[in-house]
């Protein structure tokens, strides 16, 4: 058992946090080596600036700060990308269903890579890491209301993407797709 | 309600892949290298810790 020291130092807690720090970086740049390279970056900022963080608070909250804002950073330095986080391509790489209407996961990451950084940002921790809103408000640096409307935006062109449009079916194998029912909101 | 609402079925879809993809990032075998980092990044506070008065 590789079992890292248990100690109230955030600095011998960050190696805890890296496979999520390293998952999220994949979630953003959709680029195993530039993921690395940005969590390289992450942590050596982490650890360098460990004073900033407040102890009692969440850690991987505030490496994944770091992190997003090292990406963004780097994006803005290394590259020309025109600055409209809502701007995607919708439409022009549209992804259709088989004509069964079975979406395929595959189909799905292929939507979700055409997305904006931005957009995938939102999704990834709303949706998928289990951040609130609020949480993922303060990371980012916006309104809760922003990170709403970002991630609705965000779902919408994802069904775009994947050829459902809203208020479409969506028919898996011949009969509807529906998640467990503990999944629907109460 | 809800889950007979199509547009509330794309959502549950959406989230269910959602939570694959990061799973599948989380999955992923994270490098030595990083470790190795952290080890260096300790070293080198010891280090200048000691030259320190």
């Amino acid at each position: 058992m590789t079992q890292f020291a248990q100690t109230d130092n955030p600095r011998d807690q960050i190696v805890g946090h890296l496979p999520q720090m390293r998952a999220f970086a994949i979630s953003l740049t959709r680029n195993l080596s530039a993921a690395d390279d940005l969590v390289q970056d992450t942590i050596v900022k982490a650890w360098t600036n460990i004073d900033k963080f407040t102890p009692g608070t969440n850690l991987q909250a505030w490496l994944f700060t770091i992190l997003r804002n090292t990406f963004y950073s780097n994006r803005r330095k290394q590259t020309r990308e025109v600055a409209d986080p809502e701007g995607v391509f919708v439409g022009q790489l549209s992804v259709k269903p088989d004509h069964d209407g079975k979406l395929a996961f595959a189909d799905f990451r292929r939507a979700f890579d055409q997305l904006c950084a931005e957009h995938r940002e939102v999704l990834i921790l709303v949706g998928a890491s289990g951040f609130t809103v609020e949480e993922a408000a303060q990371m980012i640096g916006v309104a809760p209301g922003t990170i709403k409307s970002r991630t609705s935006r965000a779902r919408k062109l994802l069904a775009q993407l994947m050829g459902l449009a809203e208020g479409e079916s969506v028919v898996i194998g011949g009969y509807e797709a529906i998640l467990p029912m503990r999944m629907v909101a109460a | 309600m809800s889950e007979n609402d199509p547009k509330a079925k794309v959502r549950q879809q959406i989230d269910q892949n959602l939570k694959r993809v990061y799973q599948e990032a989380l999955e992923e075998d994270v490098p030595d290298r990083f470790k190795a980092l952290l080890a260096q990044l300790r070293e080198k506070d010891a280090e200048s810790g000691r030259e320190r008065p």
